[in-house]
């Protein structure tokens, strides 16, 4: 019997867990996936949102300033990457001034600290490479960038060391009620809780419509990215948004914390909740989209495009409350942009539903600081001998386009909640996401992973069961 | 009378090359632009061949396995055969380049040799 | 530690320029490899047809590298192996990483790039569809199957006629996958004809030109590709789709030289090669650094790697040794008209020697051109050739004499006319 299942183990679950591990909880995640942080929260922006855009009021303002105003001090403790890089919204037409004082307006409701319109000359001089054919912009200094991963890792490897169980290839299929708590029954047994948490993205709606009379649908909206390389990761240096014109809603374009250039996203209704494949149709739209902020896009420094899904609720706003009719049962639902974002915030939040609900203990041993893997590439000279003495595996440089070592692979694979897959160990340590995309690392990383996990090469998958890298042995069909 | 079209590898130009076969067996071959093209056909057709190459397992190396090829080239109808009977065999480390893996590979009269050292690890 | 000449990659490239350097007479010279052995691609280049030039004989990837492995070590060249090159700074300071001695500097005199290319991803070429595994650059798949053994699919189709894609072609067929197909995005095979013959024809693997991959299918492994026809702009046209069930995507669309040291350290890159700007010396732009084989541009044949990569071991050699003139005037060397690049970029007159061989690639296929080079304005001389092709390296030789006598030279433009 638990006290607290959490159905998600994305940016959502995962905060929600870290804020839950502070008090005596008996508490579990279950996803259905080989890793945390294997749905919506691993394809999206990787931005942190000044929270100009959300309605005044609405519970997405809310989450979004005050998930914005603890990011910083959250990347300290818990050693992810964040930058507060500020963020643009470029008006293309002076017809449109109203609607960006509009913006500004409701950014100032909002509480988003130093939110101004500036001049197109001030504009040119904070990004050179946007196009003439502006008017203006709002600027919100507090805008930042964050690596998804990082955080989603960060937070649930910190919930894990502090007593929160996690398991993972768990696809929850029923839910009933029992003594005035909840079943679970999964592909991995059944388990029971007295509270449940819905932090399941996109699935959100299924298991929601599981306890309660009043359905809600999710829509998962459909949003293609490119990234680009480093090589040109300081194009631009703030995030650059547009304001919608009569063409629709645009994309931004920004660079990630690691140094990359970003843009996206395409944004497209879909029924399949699976649908991550990429478009041709997409991506073109998307360049074009994209070329209206920046017109030389350099488009032939794209390294890779992906696609995430957005789980959008009809109504555009976060769902965070205990279900009318099913006591225990909250729903952390339609997290949207800006969900990444807001998710600190919304830890703390459901953390304060989940006390009021169930009164706990705080733990007395609550380690509110994480240590994450050494980065070798970014480590000084001095740091990196120190590292290097400490274990040899980390001058031997596996990835080589974003120089990372053996050492780092290690120590993914042995942290709490370690990576078992290829794709675990390209979110922790960045291995195979630069220029090459893997190609010459991906064999070695897979040597690692059979070697420390004690297993063959064959057994070893991209993204668990099913993506086998190896399909056997030479001449065994013949 | 067979017709048969087929590429000439000589040289880039890769001329398209038509061979017209009476029922006496004589060739007329047309498409090739220099002599070569007319040799290179009149093998093909006759006694095609080529050099095999392929791996071998190996244990105790410094890798699992290692490049071979059949010494001297062999009729392409046993390239089949000559990588099955490969299928069972296992070297064990040392391996030096040059050294016997099969004779007589598949009939062929062909030895396979290793094409690199493996070296004991 | 010093040396007098560190040469950064133990490929092909790198073993034929510190054997030219050390028969030059220059005794201190370092190789620094990252892999666990000397010979870099070739050891995983198992197939035959290396060396017709060079040793007028016909061996495979390892027997070829096996050739200059040798002579390093008899010329006792000593090396360094599983050691990764962090940075080089522009005076030649090279900070170096490996388990055995951890991370360290190496001061140079002189430096030869010859790190070699690497293959274009799925993601540069932005093919759409899911990202399952199952997607293998040509090159990763080849190191399974013939140096682990492994086998990366059992159902493939190969986008790109690349010399590497048909190469696997066969082998995945000899070791028992089933090759459906081999897609290619021009009207024309990037590859060997040779390599078209004998590793498709052979085993009836049909090669349609002008298609690409326009869908993946499969959200953990690959479950099947759909082909489509392109027109001349190379865009896909809509209702000529195929779909192909398979678990296995392997992409052969081009290689990119490595340049992310060379320009760290400063040294200039041209565009098109995506290498280092270099004069008749092989020189680039940061004095007493040299680069060879496909980390200045990618090769054809190995052969030819061996050559320049001498050329670069015997200028380096004459650098440290202060017999290797200082540069002079720089006559521009370029390309127009269908001739994409040239190697070199320019030529100093007085350092050239005697004969200077320049090589380029043509940008599309010329059947019945003329191959012309013109001094200033005026055509020096015009040869007629029954065909070029992408897929291999052109070449002409200029005369040190011929450049001399000319007066007034300012640029030398190589050029494909019509008749």
């Amino acid at each position: 019997m638990y006290d607290v299942v959490i159905i998600g183990a994305g940016v959502t679950g995962s905060a929600i867990a870290r804020e839950l591990s502070r008090y005596q909880y008996k508490t579990i995640v279950l996803d259905k996936n080989s890793d945390v942080c294997e749905g919506t929260s691993k394809a999206n922006s990787g931005i942190v949102h000044a929270g100009f855009d959300n309605e005044p009021g609405s519970v997405m303002a809310k989450m979004n300033v005050r998930g914005n105003a603890m990011m910083e001090q959250l990347s300290k403790d818990l050693d992810f990457s964040f930058k507060r890089n500020g963020s643009l919204v470029l008006c293309f037409d002076e017809k449109d001034m109203d609607k960006l004082e509009h913006l500004l307006e409701k950014g100032k409701k909002n509480g988003v600290p130093g939110i101004r319109i500036i001049s197109k000359e001030e504009v040119k001089k904070m990004e050179p490479n946007v196009t003439d054919d502006m008017v203006a912009a709002l600027y919100a200094p507090s805008g930042g960038i964050v690596c998804p991963f990082g955080l989603t890792i960060a937070m649930a490897e910190n919930a894990c060391e502090n007593g929160v169980e996690f398991q993972l290839n768990t696809e929850v299929v029923h839910i009933t009620t029992k003594d005035g708590g909840y079943v679970l029954e999964t592909s991995k047994g059944t388990f029971e809780s007295r509270i449940v948490i819905n932090a399941a993205g996109v699935y959100a709606d299924k298991f929601h419509n599981m306890v309660s009379d009043e359905k809600i649908t999710i829509i998962p909206r459909k949003g293609e990215y490119c990234l680009m390389d480093k090589k040109v990761g300081d194009y631009v240096s703030s995030t650059i948004f547009q304001l919608p014109t009569i063409y629709g809603k645009g994309v931004l374009i920004t660079p990630t914390v690691h140094g990359n250039l970003l843009t996206g996203p395409t944004a497209v209704d879909i029924e399949d909740k699976e649908n991550t494949q990429t478009t041709a149709d997409g991506l073109a739209d998307l360049l074009k989209r994209v070329a209206v902020s920046v017109p030389a896009v350099p488009t032939r420094q794209i390294i890779t495009s992906f696609t995430g899904l957005r789980a959008h609720w009809t109504e555009h706003e976060f769902i965070i409350k205990e279900v009318d009719g099913a006591p225990g049962f909250i729903d952390v639902a339609g997290i949207e942009s800006p969900g990444l974002s807001s998710s600190p915030a919304i830890g703390e939040y459901v953390a304060e539903l989940v006390q009021g609900i169930y009164p706990m203990e705080k733990k007395a041993d609550f380690k509110a600081e994480r240590k994450g893997i050494p980065n070798v590439a970014e480590a000084s000279f001095a740091e990196r001998q120190e590292l290097i003495k400490k274990n040899p595996a980390y001058a031997n440089v596996v990835c080589r386009c974003e120089v990372v070592t053996e050492g780092e692979i290690m120590d993914a694979i042995h942290r709490p909640l370690g990576a078992t897959t290829l794709d675990g160990i390209k979110r922790r340590t960045r291995a195979g996401m630069g220029r090459c995309q893997s190609g010459f690392c991906a064999p070695k990383t897979v040597e690692i992973l059979a070697r420390e996990l004690g297993k063959d090469v064959s057994e070893i998958t991209k993204s668990g069961e099913g993506s086998n890298y190896l399909t056997g042995y030479n001449k065994e069909d013949i | 009378m067979k017709t048969k079209e087929l590429v000439c590898i000589g040289c880039p130009l890769g001329c398209n090359l038509k061979v017209e076969i009476s029922d006496e067996g004589s060739m007329e071959i047309t498409g090739n632009t220099c002599p070569r093209g007319a040799d290179y056909a009149k093998k093909e057709l006759t006694d095609p061949r080529r050099i095999v190459t392929s791996s071998v397992r190996v244990n105790g190396g410094h890798l699992p396995c290692v490049s071979v090829k059949t010494e001297t080239d062999i009729p392409k109808d046993k390239i089949f055969d000559c990588v099955k009977a490969l299928k069972d065999v296992e070297l064990q480390a040392p391996v030096k380049i040059g050294q016997i893996v099969a004779e007589n590979v598949a009939g062929t009269g062909a030895a396979v040799i290793a094409t690199k050292d493996i070296y004991v690890q | 530690m010093k040396t007098e000449i560190a040469i950064i990659g133990g490929g092909p490239a790198g073993l034929a320029a510190a054997v030219a350097a050390r028969e030059a007479g220059v005794e201190d010279i370092l190789i620094i490899e990252r892999d666990n052995e000397l010979g870099g691609i070739l050891n995983q280049c198992i197939h035959n047809g290396f060396g017709l030039h060079t040793f007028k004989e016909e061996l495979t990837g390892p027997e070829y590298a096996g050739r200059y492995i040798e002579k390093v070590k008899e010329h006792k060249i000593p090396y360094m192996l599983h050691t990764i090159v962090v940075d080089i700074a522009e005076n030649k300071v090279i900070t170096v990483m490996n388990k055995e001695q951890g991370m360290f500097q190496i001061e140079a005199k002189a430096v030869i790039l010859a790190m070699g290319c690497r293959e274009r991803s799925r993601g540069a070429l932005n093919i759409p569809g899911y990202r399952p595994a199952g997607v293998y650059s040509a090159g990763t798949a080849q190191r399974y199957v013939n140096m682990e053994g492994r086998m990366p699919g059992k159902k493939v189709v190969i986008l790109g006629s690349g010399d590497i894609g048909l190469i696997m072609a066969r082998r995945m067929t000899l070791e028992g996958a089933e090759v459906q197909v081999v897609a290619e995005l021009m009207p024309y095979s990037g590859g060997l004809k040779r390599n078209i013959v004998q590793c498709l024809d052979d085993y009836d693997i049909p090669l349609k030109l002008s298609h690409t991959v326009v869908d993946i299918k499969g959200k953990k492994r690959v479950e099947g590709v759909t082909l489509a026809q392109v027109d001349e702009n190379r865009r896909p046209i809509p209702g000529t789709e195929e779909f192909y069930e398979c678990d296995t995507l392997l992409l052969s669309c081009g290689l990119i030289p490595e340049n992310e040291l060379s320009s760290q350290m400063g040294v200039d890159l041209n565009p098109v090669t995506s290498g280092p700007v270099v004069n008749e010396s092989l020189e680039t732009s940061v004095e007493g650094v040299f680069a060879c084989g496909n980390v200045l541009h990618v090769h054809d044949l190995v052969d030819y790697v061996s050559g320049e990569a001498k050329t670069a071991g015997e200028n380096a050699a004459a650098y440290v040794q202060g017999t290797l003139q200082k540069a002079g005037a720089e006559i521009p060397l370029k390309g127009e008209n269908g001739v994409r690049y040239t190697v070199p970029c320019m030529v100093d007159t007085e350092r050239m020697a005697d004969k200077q061989v320049v090589r380029f690639r043509v940008g599309n296929v010329y059947r019945d051109s003329y191959l012309c080079v013109y001094y200033n304005d005026k055509c020096m001389s015009r040869a007629k050739k029954k065909v070029m092709a992408p897929g291999e390296m052109e070449q002409v030789i200029l005369l040190k004499s011929k450049l001399e006598e000319f007066e007034g030279l300012k640029s030398i433009t190589i050029r494909i006319e019509q008749e």
